[in-house]
């Protein structure tokens, strides 16, 4: 295991103070901090090597192509996947629609008779199918490829312990995709892709899987989930914004129509028509985001040092302290699973006659910042009849004096509004 | 705590909402939503004697968008469009003052509560969003002020 006292050095941000009080920063979820290490990457790449990548030959042209690549071999590696299989994008929400609109984008031209996989074509009669669970990220995309296509959205709900309610028929012969979240944002429930990954292909279908909440906190190898695809960001897990990767396996990858198109992304161009690049450059068009490549490559090393296991079971542990001291408080309930089976470490809860947004208000008051809203998760709200939640996210950096922090800070907001105080311990 | 924030008489309108589903007779209605949380405020307004406005609203949200909504029915209820407009205009101006503006209390009388909300950025769209409501409302009920181009 490692040292949360002496790896917060590594942290800047995190000896700050925010509203004249020490800072408790339990949003990992929504971003993660940045060790110096990967601010000094990016830094020094700027420093010595800057130059645009895949274009011009001279030295820098070269260290910056060279240093990008690498970069994308590291991240491939941690992650257990070829090189050639990852494509950087600036989000995990570019590469889910990347993905969604392979499958626009060949059945717009199969429309128009050309040659197209026809894997991605889509129309009405074809589901895609989704989880109650998802993220906007991975549920608007494919909201707007069936309105376009005339495929229909299908998807499993939740049941009250925040589990996937995985219905037989969801999935069945119409089904040409499967989008599902590998840990939800909101409940921090881990579901069970490979299962659901394996259903999927059962019936002809391909499936995707988001790694947001995953990749970054526990151990994740993409060939194991079962998936075709699969995004997540870098800004989650230590690396910097900017910049998101989308895994697909190569052949099905080569086999999609462009996204972006432009420079970069070509074999040959005429003024007619012109013919693209292999993956992964055939999905990266532009110049690409180099330094954050750097950075992200920068974080899976930290990661890495530090080792997935012990990070997972780092958070494991606080994980279970947060469940059992919020249990331990009158009038607030966990939305989601209340042990730490197939749960990672996003924790929501409510708290009765207080609305999120003050709770979170009077525990930013302390110095703790956690998440007020629905998460971009708008429909998971709705399914356990709650206008939003509070978050608490933890990370690597986080112990239990920042939990006992957030504790002191919901009973602050108990006590401010009058509502029930007494913890029953 | 928190006190520029969460202050008094915010707390008394959250607990004890005034105006808050009261019957009136509805002539438009306008609902609106703050998407980045999820708060939701519906408000109805009417023609009361001497061409005076009435207000009622319903919604679920934080502290401050109830409580802005509870004021602002109490507030506007009973002044004409043209007595409303000013009151209006002082309680928007305050929002975008970034902490930064004395209310006049002569004007906005419980709404100065809110001063210390605009030093929240995060949470100013909670204090206006039934002031938004009750502007669109107006304007489908054609009960704006007679300084505003009616076109129609």
């Amino acid at each position: 295991m490692f040292d949360v006292d002496k790896l917060r050095e590594d942290f800047p941000i995190l000896s700050r103070s925010v509203r004249g009080v020490p800072l408790v920063y339990l949003d990992s979820g929504a971003t993660s901090q940045k060790p110096f290490q990967v601010l000094d990457a990016e830094r020094h790449f700027y420093e010595n090597s800057n130059a645009a990548v895949h274009r011009g030959a001279h030295a820098l042209a070269e260290e910056a192509t060279d240093a990008y690549e690498s970069a994308r071999e590291t991240i491939a590696t941690f992650v257990g996947a070829q090189v050639e299989e990852i494509v950087f994008t600036k989000n995990a929400t570019e590469g889910i629609n990347l993905v969604a609109y392979a499958f626009s984008n060949a059945t717009d031209k199969a429309r128009q008779g050309l040659d197209v996989d026809q894997r991605f074509v889509v129309g009405p009669g074809d589901s895609i199918v989704v989880t109650e669970m998802e993220h906007h990220a991975n549920l608007i995309p494919w909201q707007e490829l069936c309105a376009k296509t005339g495929a229909t959205l299908r998807w499993f709900g939740i049941t009250e312990q925040g589990r996937l309610n995985i219905e037989p028929g969801v999935i069945d012969h119409t089904t040409k995709f499967v989008s599902i979240v590998h840990q939800s944002n909101l409940l921090g429930t881990i579901n069970p892709v490979r299962e659901i990954m394996d259903m999927a292909h059962a019936v002809g279908a391909l499936g995707m899987v988001d790694l947001c909440q995953s990749v970054p906190h526990m151990p994740v190898d993409v060939h194991e989930l079962g998936a075709d695809f699969a995004s997540w960001s870098g800004h989650k897990m230590l690396g910097p914004t900017g910049i998101g990767i989308l895994w697909g396996k190569s052949e099905l990858l080569n086999a999609m129509p462009p996204f972006l198109s432009g420079g970069s992304m070509i074999e040959m161009v005429h003024m007619e028509q012109s013919t693209y690049a292999p993956a992964p450059q055939r999905f990266e068009a532009g110049v690409p985001m180099v330094a954050q490549a750097i950075g992200l490559a920068r974080a899976c090393d930290y990661l890495t040092g530090l080792g997935m296991e012990n990070v997972f079971a780092h958070e494991q542990e606080l994980t279970a302290y947060t469940l059992d001291e919020l249990a331990k408080l009158e009038g607030v309930r966990v939305i989601g699973p209340v042990d730490t089976h197939d749960r990672g470490s996003a924790v929501s809860f409510v708290v009765d006659g207080i609305h999120p947004h003050d709770v979170g208000h009077l525990m930013d008051a302390k110095g703790v910042a956690v998440r007020v809203g629905h998460h971009c998760c708008w429909p998971t709200c709705r399914r356990f009849d709650v206008p939003a939640t509070t978050r608490i996210t933890t990370y690597i950096y986080n112990d239990k004096s920042d939990i006992d922090q957030a504790i002191a800070g919901i009973k602050s907001a108990q006590e401010f509004f009058g509502t029930s105080a007494k913890a029953i311990a | 705590m928190s006190q520029d924030l969460y202050q008094e008489i915010i707390l008394d309108h959250y607990k004890n909402p005034r105006g808050k589903k009261v019957e009136i007779a509805s002539l438009a209605q306008s609902y609106q939503v703050n998407p980045t949380c999820g708060d939701e405020v519906t408000v109805d307004v009417g023609r009361g004697p001497d061409g005076t406005l009435l207000v009622s609203y319903d919604g679920q949200g934080c502290s401050i968008s109830q409580a802005s909504a509870s004021v602002m029915s109490e507030l506007i209820t009973g002044k004409t469009p043209d007595q409303a407009a000013p009151i209006q205009a002082a309680f928007l101006e305050l929002m975008k003052s970034k902490g930064q503006l004395e209310p006049d209390e002569e004007v906005l009388e419980d709404a100065i509560a809110f001063a210390g909300v605009s030093k929240y950025p995060a949470r100013i769209k909670c204090a206006l969003i039934s002031w938004m409501a009750l502007s669109d409302a107006q304007i489908k009920a054609q009960l704006t002020p007679i300084t505003m181009t009616r076109s129609e």
